[in-house]
């Protein structure tokens, strides 16, 4: 069953055209990512999503048109967005305090994901005491707390380092399967992509237009071990591939 | 340190010179006046700081005031700073005999003289910090279906909280200086008008004896808003803690 569908959705600003036709579709319960070049208008696409931005075509929520933005989505942006202001548990309460759920409340619900999220003792620190995994973590509980139809996270791990990315995306993978979240991930890591999605799309550089739908067969859970990887693996190949023979950019072209 | 050597240069000048004190009056002995003159000084002072820091209350207000109508109404901003700038750029020599001949000799024209002079770095400050709010924070929260009220409260303004710290150290160093003009403009009582009379009287050392209470209340002012930062902003603190070393690792 369809949560989110996308027809032909198109934005330009000014007259920088930067989605040139966007179609895709998440079912619930469904981890899907997007890939794509730097630059491609992947962000942009969340911008339209929760309604910083408005573009053009249709876009579908539970097979009713997406109007009120701020219901359905749980939205991590691209850098952590943690307001250095706010001491840890407060950052994580924010979206259920927008809600207007109770401070107690709010505390107590977001209380006991801490120790799930690696971050139990941390609930009086800054946002810069933390490390950049831990931010990354705290980020994403104050995302997932807001017990929205569906997460929009746009490059989570991205600033990390490559040993912790791995180690995030591997959590990752176990949360989502505990918790079956319906979830649009942007990213420009191959295998992250490969190693967390049911099914990806792949972008085309700006103006972006869905170049490829690639489903991700792969038995859950996911490791980086035993016969699974060599698939993994030639999928990876088959996608970077799509990737760097991407066309350049046709520009003014609106099929 | 730097002041110490000034004064002890100073010092030297005024006693080995040959100067007269009545033009140069050594720091010994503008410090030796102003104790035995301190009733007066501290006589004095009193409206200065009142002034000062009434002056200096409605010049925060109006600067939150007008700082919020103008980040809520963007095109009020086109409109209302060019006034702003004019008004910064009044020669306070002019101007403060202008107020007191509109207000009277009273609190008022001194009121309104240290906002005058105040009022404009903070209200920049405020401003440029309202806009330094990070993009990401701003959609974040209308996903979350926040209004711009909420947005402003929970973000815009505590973004702006180190700006407006910068503009207020600019203003306080300001304000008690706004005080004085005035009360040289016109006056009963206050640091102006007894630095005007010990002048007339040819009394350079109770004018530098003045100069000082100034410029140490100004100290102290300046003070008091360093550490109104850091409570106001204690993540600064355990930012820096971080800096040095002491934080934890994932
Ligand atoms: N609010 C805006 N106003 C004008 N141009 C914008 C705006 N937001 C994005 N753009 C432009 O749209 C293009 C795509 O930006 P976007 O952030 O969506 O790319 P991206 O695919 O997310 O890239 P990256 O992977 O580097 O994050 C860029 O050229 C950018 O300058
Ligand atoms: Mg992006």
């Amino acid at each position: 069953m369809s949560r989110l569908g996308l027809r032909r959705v198109r934005k330009a600003f000014g007259g920088l055209d930067v989605l040139a036709d966007i179609s895709l579709s998440v079912d619930a319960g469904e981890f899907v990512s997007i890939l794509g070049p730097s630059g491609a208008g992947k962000s942009t696409l969340f911008q339209l999503l929760t309604g910083a931005e408005h573009g053009e075509g249709e876009m579908i929520f539970d097979g009713a048109p997406l109007d009120d933005h701020g219901r359905h989505f749980a939205f991590m942006p691209q850098r952590d967005a943690l307001m250095p202001w706010r001491r840890i548990l407060d950052n994580t309460t924010l979206g259920l305090e927008v809600q207007g759920v109770g401070r107690k409340a709010a505390r107590a619900r977001v209380a006991p994901l801490f120790a799930e999220f690696g971050l139990a003792g941390f609930e009086r620190h800054f946002p810069a005491q933390l490390s950049a995994g831990m931010r990354q973590r705290a980020a994403l509980l104050r995302t997932v707390v807001q017990e929205r139809d569906m997460l929009l996270l746009d490059e989570p791990f991205g600033a990390l380092d490559a040993l912790t990315r791995a180690a995030m995306q591997r959590w990752l993978e176990q949360m989502w399967r505990h918790h079956r979240w319906t979830a649009l991930l942007i990213t420009h890591d191959v295998r992250e992509a490969v190693f967390l999605s049911d099914r990806i799309y792949v972008f085309s550089a700006r103006p972006a237009r869905v170049v490829r739908e690639i489903k991700v067969p792969l038995p859950r859970p996911r490791d980086r071990t035993g016969t699974a990887t060599r698939q993994a693996g030639a999928l990876e190949a088959e996608i970077l591939d799509i990737l760097l023979n991407l066309q350049p950019s046709r520009g003014h072209d609106h099929d | 340190m730097s002041v110490g050597l000034l004064l002890v240069a100073w010092e030297l000048y005024a006693n080995y010179s040959g100067i007269k004190p009545t033009i140069l009056p050594a720091p010994s002995r503008v410090f030796e006046q102003a104790i035995l003159n301190r009733e007066a000084l501290v006589d004095n002072a009193i409206p200065t700081i009142r002034a000062t820091l009434i002056g200096f209350a409605f010049s925060l207000g109006a600067a939150f005031a007008l700082s919020m109508l103008v980040d809520f109404f963007q095109p009020l901003r086109r409109a209302l700073f060019p006034v702003f700038i004019v008004s910064q750029t009044l020669p306070l020599v002019a101007i403060a005999p202008l107020v007191v001949l509109w207000f009277g000799f009273g609190l008022t024209p001194k009121i309104v003289l240290v906002a005058l002079v105040t009022f404009f770095p903070m209200l920049v400050a405020l401003v440029q910090g309202y806009e330094a709010t990070e993009a990401e924070i701003g959609q974040m929260l209308r996903a979350m279906g926040a209004g711009r009220w909420r947005v402003f409260m929970l973000a815009r303004l505590p973004s702006a909280l180190p700006y407006f710290f910068a503009g207020l150290r600019i203003s306080i160093t300001y304000a008690v200086v706004g005080a004085i003009f005035a009360e040289y403009a016109g006056a009963a009582k206050g640091l102006g008008i007894y630095m005007l009379n010990a002048k007339n009287n040819f009394r350079p050392d109770l004018v530098l004896a003045a100069v000082g209470v100034s410029a140490a209340l100004t100290l102290v002012l300046f003070g008091l808003t360093v550490l109104l930062q850091r409570l106001a902003m204690p993540w600064e603190r355990a930012a820096g803690r971080q800096a040095a070393g002491k934080g934890p690792q994932a």
